[in-house]
């Protein structure tokens, strides 16, 4: 791991044409000044409910999504600035695993074909089938699949093999970031363990970055070094994973983490649920000053007034909320 | 010991397809107390979801129950007429469906559908029932029922949506609700709050719920009693405290194992190694052996049956050896 990022997002905003909502407002504004960055080797867990802007966060990071504001650098380098020709180079650099093993692969194409198909694009890695043909072996290998896997269709794949493909496809091109949507989300348990292990040997093998996208709290933390909380849009906390986990500092991450169902009976004694009152607001119409205060239950005049500056811990610095009565559960468990 | 609610014994639903015929429900007891929540845990086609459609009647076509009862207030709704099973669906027997979207109908306003079990079973004056019906959203958590109560279902949001569910689940007061999934497509704050209303319902009518689900973690907070499904059987049944603390089964083991609490980050989470038998080629024998760390001969030639020791029943011809 080296300290200067390899991904490097400040402010980047999107806002999108949509029919008009409620307010007779038709812009939605999916990213609001997101600051990230992501580290050689390193995973990055990215936490947040249905609509508050991962998807597009990561479409923006796969480079298909052109921000309106805020720049993203990658290696130094802005790849929006780049000609068409250059930025096809730098796409291979991020790479995405989907959710949905099942819909992901084409059920036409042999597991070979698939893992083959990102070459179809970037001409220039091999020159000869044979080359192909080996390093398709080679990957097959490397996800735990047969050689004699090569030429089966995705449906003779369990749903955790058919992942295995899928994160094979994303390994083919050599990429620095992958991205893994809901890697493990649409599989059973057991097979879930299989493949987040695998996750892990890639990415001591590889040195390879993850940004991590998952609804389940327990794997975020099982997976993550780092972890980035949204809520509507915005990034409103991050830090380390266990800084966050342990002591959540913006009451949405606190009340995220309370609600999140535990197995160990101890946890569940040790923490309180926090049932949140509402729902979550429109993005086409979101509260003013702090994005959070119409559900928050210690909310201000002042949250409704002014947006929150960022607010490190004063103890942990790389731990910072968008809040302003930022908690300290440290001082409360004490109490 | 509360009043039972419901009580299922050999429960057997056979599949009939192109590539055979095989038993997709192989034999399920168990038994759901009032004012108490019974969990079937199991992963994709254990058979969870195909013994409550096989309880509420609602199989498919290709599905059949071919063994077993199911007793509820002195009736075996697998024995009576059709037209008895209609009058039972509401007042005695009900169901939450994980998808809420396609379970509601989507060209009638929500106050209809609410209406519904009142206008049916009550003969209600419409009148009436819709009041009743905003009284129901009110209940459920819905903000302004009375202007909510003439929307459609599109134009609520998931959780909403469950709640509607939910709503017209416990409408009649049933003694017996069985919710399939109900919160697998919510977020994580969602389901809490719906989590929170069942329990908050399953104590004010006294149901026994039947709450199927794989998810571990649910189970742990939600249910009293827990029974593992794997390949159509159940293999492990007893409290949940005393299931989850101290599985008896590999499998049960497994799947607690699988779960990523505890270990420490990057580690390698322990895994079941293989996936479920193919229902169409279930080995003689134990439906687990071939993924058991523990596997013996004997695992391999005969079938363990679900036998109970102490409040505990395990499916496993080497219990004794995996208890700690």
């Amino acid at each position: 791991m080296t300290d200067s990022p390899l991904l490097d997002v400040q402010g980047i905003s999107k806002t999108f044409q949509v029919p008009k909502g409620p307010n007779g407002n038709d812009r939605l504004r999916a990213l609001d000044r997101i600051d990230l960055t992501l580290r050689q080797g390193e995973t990055l867990g990215l936490v947040g409910e249905s609509g508050c802007g991962k998807s597009t966060l990561a479409r923006t990071l796969m480079l298909l999504e052109r921000p309106d504001q805020g720049t993203v650098r990658f290696g130094g380098v802005d790849p929006f600035a780049l000609r068409k020709s250059e930025l096809l180079r730098w796409r291979r650099r991020v790479q995405m695993v989907f959710q949905d093993p099942y819909a992901s692969l084409n059920p036409r194409l042999t597991a070979a074909q698939i893992i083959a198909e990102p070459w179809h694009t970037h001409r220039d890695l091999f020159r000869t089938s044979r080359e192909r043909a080996a390093r398709v072996r080679e990957l097959l290998h490397l996800v735990g699949l047969r050689p004699s896997d090569a030429d089966r269709y995705p449906q003779e794949f369990s749903g955790g093999q058919r992942q295995r493909i899928g994160i094979a496809r994303a390994l083919a091109l050599g990429p620095d970031v992958v991205i893994c949507d809901e890697p493990v989300s649409a599989l059973d348990l057991s097979v879930q363990a299989q493949v987040l292990n695998l996750l892990n040997e890639l990415q001591q093998a590889l040195s390879v970055s993850y940004l991590f996208i998952s609804h389940d709290l327990s794997v975020v933390r099982h997976v993550a070094d780092r972890v980035a909380v949204m809520y509507l849009g915005r990034i409103v906390e991050t830090g380390t994973t266990d800084e966050v986990f342990e002591n959540p500092r913006h009451p949405y991450t606190k009340a995220l983490l309370s609600a999140a169902p535990t197995l160990r009976r101890a946890d569940r004694e040790r923490k309180q649920k926090i049932l949140l009152k509402g729902e979550l607001p429109s993005p086409l119409d979101p509260p003013s000053g702090c994005r959070f205060r119409t559900r928050c239950w210690q909310a201000t005049e002042l949250c409704a007034n002014t947006p929150p500056p960022p607010t490190a811990d004063p103890t942990t610095p790389g731990h910072t909320a968008e809040c302003h009565h930022p908690l300290d559960t440290r001082v409360s468990a004490a109490r | 010991m509360t009043a039972i609610g419901m009580e299922v014994s050999g429960l057997t639903v056979e599949l009939t397809t192109p590539r055979g015929t095989t038993r997709a429900v192989d034999g399920v007891s168990f038994t759901a107390h009032r004012g108490r929540t019974l969990a079937l845990l199991g992963e994709s086609g254990c058979g969870k979801s195909m013994t409550a459609q096989a309880i509420v009647g609602l199989l498919e076509p290709i599905a059949s129950v071919t063994a077993g009862s199911v007793q509820v207030d002195g009736e075996d709704l697998l024995k009576v007429s059709r037209k008895r099973r209609r009058q039972l669906a509401g007042p005695t027997l009900s169901i939450v469906f994980q998808d809420a979207l396609t379970a509601l109908n989507p060209v009638l306003k929500v106050g209809t559908q609410l209406a519904e079990p009142y206008r049916i079973h009550q003969r209600m004056p419409a009148k009436r029932a819709r009041a009743k019906a905003i009284e129901l959203m009110r209940h459920v958590g819905i903000p302004e029922p009375e202007s909510r109560v003439d929307s459609y279902p599109h134009q609520f949001s998931g959780g909403m949506r469950q709640r509607l569910l939910i709503a017209m689940a416990v409408a009649l007061s049933p003694k017996v609700l069985i919710a399939d999934e109900p919160t697998t497509a919510l977020d994580v704050t969602v389901q809490a709050q719906i989590l929170a209303l069942l329990a908050q319902l399953r104590k004010e009518h006294d149901m026994a719920v039947v709450l199927i689900t794989h998810d571990l973690a649910v189970v742990a907070e939600e249910a009293d009693t827990v029974a593992v499904m794997y390949s159509g059987r159940i293999v492990e049944t007893g409290p949940v405290d005393e299931v989850f603390e101290d599985p008896r089964h590999p499998y049960t083991r497994g799947l607690l194992d699988s779960v990523p609490v505890e270990t420490e980050r990057g580690a390698d989470l322990s895994s079941i190694p293989g996936a479920p038998p193919d229902l169409f080629a279930i080995p003689p024998g134990c439906p687990y052996q071939a993924r058991c760390p523990l596997v013996q001969d004997v695992c391999r030639a005969e079938r363990p049956a679900l036998e109970t020791r102490a409040g505990r029943a395990v499916a496993c011809h080497l219990a004794e050896g995996t208890a700690q």
